[in-house]
């Protein structure tokens, strides 16, 4: 770890101000990625500025046909939440699953797509969901959010403090795991919501998160698994190293996205 | 950046450490509680994992100043007194450990897992403690005797 | 309850770990404490064209910056390899010079160039980065095939062609007679995955030079404080032995790992002189992955001809072995005698021959890693006898059967000659205990469920128990492998067992303590087991090769027995009896039929207080004794795996495990089924999950644990664990030894198992999800079709 200076703001506005300007400033919610990039000393922000007591960005809220979750909310909290469970069980369960009990206890939502992981399973839900993302100044979308592999639309010292879902008629997530780092290797995101079915695949792309419109467009003509079965993915554009090439993660988003659908039911 | 105040086993404790400091540092280089042990730099063997306000969390993936203010149990904290927690009885009467590196880790996340099914009124059966485990990797043991142990530590908690 | 021989006594040791008080080496802080950290090499292959530290040793809180030249020039010597092997033209190896500190060339990512030692680690490690290095990167090679070609990049001018040596074992013209009379050959084509040894607890040392008395201590995660103590001392000249202390306290976990004499360890004793300072070293993870002895890299080509009745004629092998950059302290015996010997499997094989090239290349040294050698014969005949049953249409179980070494002693044609064992015993054992009886239909259940299930075979065997020294010597050890015990009475009456052996996880505390116990039946809180500690311990040769039981507490044995023999005499003295009347049971010595006794306590006080010893009888209660075994031991085992195949991901689920296993005597079975448990895990983890990946350019692709897969919990099963028993007849207890059979025996039963869900012997380890998948996709592409 190098040298950093640690900020813990008492609200939005000075976390705002800590954060604009400064290009060395990181913001800072559960730290489970970050932290271990500054272990191995790839990063060496010159100030982390402490996001997770901000006030307003805690809690799960139900209404309106929406489940609102506080930015920093942590994975574990998410999953056993109840109002998440009742209207958004594939949610719940996708939060279940990342990393481990212990990464589940720190991370937060709002740092999990802040940081838009190409291997994490957040950017899945929010983009099959149809989510937005809420920050101090706006709210985005989230099929405008997710800009590539580990860039986002947040401006300099944008905050997110919530990300709203849409409740969907049904939705279910599968996952491949890395078998080493447990990370996404494959995660499948498949929604059918009032505007029609909608999947986004995590770990796969080489760009981040992407949506699936061949298998949306066989999934509204008829919800089921065995509609995708001549649905092709393909390699071109897909993530390959040495845990999985591109044409195996191209068969896996099939398998899949056919185990989701057949999950979500 | 100001005093870093918070509980460790419950006692009080007020350093000034810089920014940087890892909760895990605190513990070992600060306060010397050397039973939290670092095994990896990516967040993954969890032979660091220690109870934050209740809740397991890898102290080699926390600052200590995220933490200020809260209650930090580690594994030289877990029993009562004199005594031995059920959980590291359990450890003992099961062979749950060879080295003893990783124990520290897996004791404290036994602890944690029991405490949340137990709160949630799940049944933590052996395919959930093995699922459970995700986080803390043990070289020694293939596990078996691990997951016995919390197993077993779990019908006395 | 017991506490003697073959009781399942809870561990002593844990206490301190369960509770946070164990003392690993990283736990210590001395008051002067200051901190290294190296400047790695970010090549596979450069020369070093300068070292400029002027920015570093300005940084406030650095204390020194060291390079390899000033290391030299103290007069540290070259790392060492124990074991000389000459090659079948009789031509002595070639070995390429290793410094602590590289001088004027790298040769792996991760290859130290200097050091810094400064007031904190993270200074040290920040300071380390302001050391500019000058490197004129040189062309690399990483695989060790591609190492053999022609024109390949030489990692050293004086190993032409890369080759250390090109060694044989067995008589080729009748390997290639039995061959040519073979009704069938099947050949193979086979490679040991490499492996990252990854004991939990990181490397670490602590030096601290005492300039008053010129003496060292080291404090060392090390399996062999006192092997570490000779060559240190013998070899690199940081001190003579007796100016030398070295302590390995708790230790978490070897595997083989913390055998060797590293870099680091050198370094920080010549840095602690240099600085007047203790310094400390502790690896990170990453830093792990590229310093410490990976394990296994094997490629291999293999014949084996069968009699029309599945009778083996012949066995020809092939070996290339991947030594890395540097040749290890026993990497040259490890492909060697540890690999070579054990060709001959359980079976009656009547002609063998075998090469194999020890070959360098831009990668992190390789050395012996839980099992050295035995697995990797292992998995080669194991696999090799699977592919041969499935080509002849044969039974797998019963090619094996037919073929079984049944009659002890058996002289191989690889020089072993085995003690003991019952093959077809543990085979019926395990098959049992497997319920391969009712395989079919639990194939039949999975296949409904869409999985492919399939059941593998691994009947296997080691020599353990490392080693006769004699033999070894005359191979070419530099060393002797015998173990040493002392041991102490107290005039109290409680026990001091001082042991060369080193418990990293092995439980010695309690199972050394149980052969005490088992002899004079004094209570286990009386015995203490002391090891780890040069200034303590009167000498050993450590823990490796499951060596502790038959070797180490062989000695105790022996040590026990000259105890025993004292105490008979003084009790006969003092009772007025003959010796031969003595008993000595639940802490007594009684004449027997009388009521007369003494209390073991009294008997201590006895010898101590010498008032009343036998004429010419020196006082005091405290024996040694050295044991050498005349033989390795053998240590043989069968394990079934069954497996099933998510066709459509390629992903295995291990669904059951058995083993049957013959250790010999058992001194505490909740232990050895641990070791076992620990040891097949190793195994599953080679077998689906470990892999270390160089690119062709060296560089390290599996650096951490987001890319090398350690086997989880959620990764294996719950095993069935089932022990027969031949004592080996070469030692005192009849062990043999226990810590290696999990990783020698696993790999092949998994992969048989997988071979016979997928129905094709086109897959390799580890065997992951995407290259099971692409094997079925090559051999059945209907099954494993979108």
């Amino acid at each position: 770890m190098y040298a950093t200076n640690y900020h813990r703001p008492a609200t939005i506005e000075e976390a705002v101000s800590l954060l604009t300007g400064n290009d060395e400033a990181k913001a800072l919610s559960g730290g489970q990625t970050l932290l271990p990039t500054m272990r191995q000393r790839l990063a060496a922000p010159s100030d982390l500025v402490d996001l997770r007591g901000l006030p307003g960005m805690t809690g799960v809220s139900a209404g309106d046909g929406t489940l609102t979750v506080g930015a920093a909310v942590a994975h574990a909290d998410v999953a056993g939440n109840a109002d998440v469970l009742r209207l958004i069980p594939a949610l719940a369960g996708l939060a279940g699953r990342i990393g481990d009990p212990a990464v589940r206890h720190m991370g937060t939502i709002g740092g999990s797509l802040a940081n838009n992981d190409p291997a994490a399973d957040y950017p899945a839900a929010a983009l099959a969901l149809g989510a937005s993302i809420v920050t101090n100044s706006r709210e985005i979308d989230a099929g405008d959010f997710f800009q590539g592999m580990f860039t986002t639309a947040l401006e300099d010292g944008e905050i997110i403090t919530a990300v709203r879902f849409p409740v969907p008629e049904k939705a279910a997530y599968a996952k491949f795991p890395n078998p080493a780092s447990r990370y996404a290797m494959v995660g499948v995101f498949v929604a059918r919501t009032s505007a029609g079915a909608r999947v986004a695949v995590t770990g796969a792309g080489a760009d981040g998160v992407f949506r699936h419109s061949a298998m949306e467009t066989a999934l509204d003509a008829d919800w089921s698994p065995e509609a995708l079965a001549g649905v092709a993915t393909p390699a071109d554009g897909l993530l390959s190293d040495i845990h999985g090439s591109a044409a195996y993660r191209a068969h896996l988003v099939g398998v899949m996205a056919r185990r989701a659908v057949a999950a979500a039911g | 950046m100001g005093q870093l105040k918070l509980s460790v086993n419950g006692r009080a404790v007020s350093r000034d450490v810089p920014g940087e400091t890892l909760l895990v540092d605190l513990l070992r280089e600060h306060l010397r509680l050397t039973g939290t042990h670092v095994g990896c730099d990516t967040g993954q063997c969890g032979a660091c994992v220690v109870h934050v306000d209740g809740r397991a969390v890898k102290a080699c993936n926390v600052l200590a100043h995220a933490v200020a203010g809260s209650q930090v149990t580690t594994i030289e904290g877990l029993a009562d007194g004199g005594g031995l927690h059920p959980m590291q009885q359990a450890f003992n009467e099961n062979h749950g450990l060879q080295c003893g590196f990783c124990t520290p880790g897996m004791i404290m996340s036994g602890v944690d897992m029991v405490q949340r099914y137990k709160a949630a009124g799940r049944d933590l059966d052996e395919p959930a403690i093995r699922h459970e485990l995700e986080g803390n990797i043990c070289r020694c043991t293939g596990y078996e005797n691990i997951v016995k142990s919390i197993q077993s530590a779990a019908a006395r908690m | 309850m017991s506490t003697g021989i073959g009781a399942r006594v809870r561990r002593k040791e844990d206490r301190r770990f369960i509770t946070g008080k164990g003392r690993y080496t990283d736990d210590i802080r001395n008051d002067n404490q200051a901190y290294a950290a190296f400047v790695r090499s970010p090549h596979a292959h450069a020369a070093v064209k300068g070292i400029d530290k002027a920015a570093a040793e300005a940084m406030e809180g650095v204390i020194a910056v060291l390079d390899g030249h000033q290391l030299t020039g103290d007069g540290i010597g070259n790392i060492i390899t124990g074991w000389a092997i000459t090659s079948r033209d009789g031509s002595p190896m070639n070995i390429g010079a290793w410094s602590a500190l590289a001088t004027d060339r790298v040769r792996y990512v991760g290859d130290a160039v200097a050091v810094v030692i400064a007031e904190s680690p993270a200074l040290a490690r920040t300071a380390a980065e302001a050391v500019a290095v000058d490197y004129e990167p040189l062309a690399a090679v990483a695989q060790p095939v591609a190492a053999l070609a022609s024109g390949a990049p030489q990692v050293h001018d004086n190993v032409p062609g890369n080759l250390v040596f090109d060694w044989e074992i067995g008589d080729e013209a009748r390997a290639d007679a039995g061959l040519a009379a073979a009704a069938h050959v099947t050949e193979v084509e086979i490679s040991n995955n490499r492996l990252a040894p990854n004991a939990i607890e990181p490397r670490s040392a602590i030096a601290i030079h005492d300039e008053a008395e010129d003496h060292y201590t080291l404090y060392t995660t090390s399996q062999n404080p006192h092997v570490a103590r000779l060559v240190l001392s013998a070899f690199y000249n940081v001190a003579p032995e007796h100016k030398l202390r070295v302590i390995a306290p708790d230790v978490g976990g070897g595997f083989g790992s913390k055998i060797y004499i590293y870099p680091e360890e050198i370094t920080c004793l010549w840095a602690a002189m240099k600085t007047g300072r203790s310094v400390k070293w502790t690896a990170e993870r990453s830093e792990a992955f590229m310093t410490d002895a990976h394990g296994r890299d094997h490629v291999t080509r293999a014949r084996m001809g069968f009699d029309k009745n599945g009778r083996i004629t012949a066995f020809k092998v092939d070996t290339i072995a991947n030594l890395g950059a540097y040749v290890s302290l026993f990497a040259t015996a490890t492909p060697t005698y540890l690999y070579g010997t054990l060709l001959s499997g359980q079976y009656d094989i009547p002609a063998i021959y075998g090469t194999v090239k020890a070959v360098n290349t831009n990668t992190v040294p390789v050395d012996a890693y839980r099992g050295a050698g035995r697995p990797e014969a292992t998995y080669l005949i194991e696999r090799t006898m699977d592919i041969a049953a499935r080509e002849m249409g044969m039974d797998p179980a019963e090619l094996r059967r037919i073929n079984f070494i049944k009659a002890f002693p058996y002289q191989t044609q690889v020089l072993l000659n085995y003690d003991s064992g019952d093959f077809p015993a543990l085979l019926d054992m395990a098959q049992k205990a497997a319920d391969t009886a009712g395989f079919a239909q639990r194939k039949a259940e999975a296949a409904a469920r869409g999985k492919l299930r399939g059941i593998g075979y691994s009947t296997f065997i080691e020599a353990c128990g490392l080693a006769p020294s004699a033999a070894a010597g005359s191979l070419g050890a530099g060393v002797g492998l015998w173990e040493s015990a002392e041991v102490r009475v107290n005039p109290v009456g409680t026990v001091e067992v001082l042991t060369g052996c080193h418990s990293h996880g092995q439980s010695h505390e309690t199972t050394f303590a149980q052969l005490v116990s088992d002899r004079f039946g004094i209570p286990i809180e009386n015995i203490s087991i002391v090891h780890g500690d040069t200034d303590k311990v009167q000498f050993g040769m450590g823990t490796y090769g499951s060596r502790s039981g038959p070797v180490g507490m062989s000695a105790v044995m022996r040590a026990l027995d000259k105890v025993e023999a004292k105490v008979r005499k003084i009790v006969a003295h003092q009772l007025e009896a003959s010796e031969d009347d003595i008993e000595i049971v639940a802490g007594e010595a009684r004449v027997a039929g009388t009521d007369r006794k003494m209390a073991w306590h009294e008997i201590g006080l006895a010898a101590y207080t010498a008032h009343n010893l036998p004429a010419d009888m020196e006082p005091g209660l405290k024996e040694g004794a050295f044991f050498d075994p005349v033989n390795f031991s053998f240590p043989s085992g069968c394990f079934i795996c069954e497996v099933e195949v998510d066709p459509e991901t390629g992903v295995t689920e291990i669904v059951r495990f058995v083993s049957a296993d013959d250790f010999g005597t058992i001194i505490n079975p909740m232990v050895v089924e641990g070791q076992v448990h620990g040891g097949v895990t190793q195994g599953i983890g080679q077998a689906l999950l470990e892999q270390v990946v160089y690119d062709e350019s060296g560089q390290l692709l599996t650096g951490s644990y987001m890319d090398y897969c350690m086997p989880r919990a959620d990764d294996v099963p719950s095993y069935a664990i089932a022990h027969g028993c031949t004592p080996s007849p070469n030692n005192p207890l009849g062990i043999k030894g226990c810590g290696e059979a999990g990783a020698i025996g696993a790999p092949p039963a998994v992969i048989n198992a997988i071979a016979d869900a997928i129905g094709t012997d086109d897959i390799s380890m580890p065997a992951t999800p995407q290259k099971v998948w692409e094997a079925l996709h090559r051999a059945r592409p209907a099954v494993a079709a979108e």
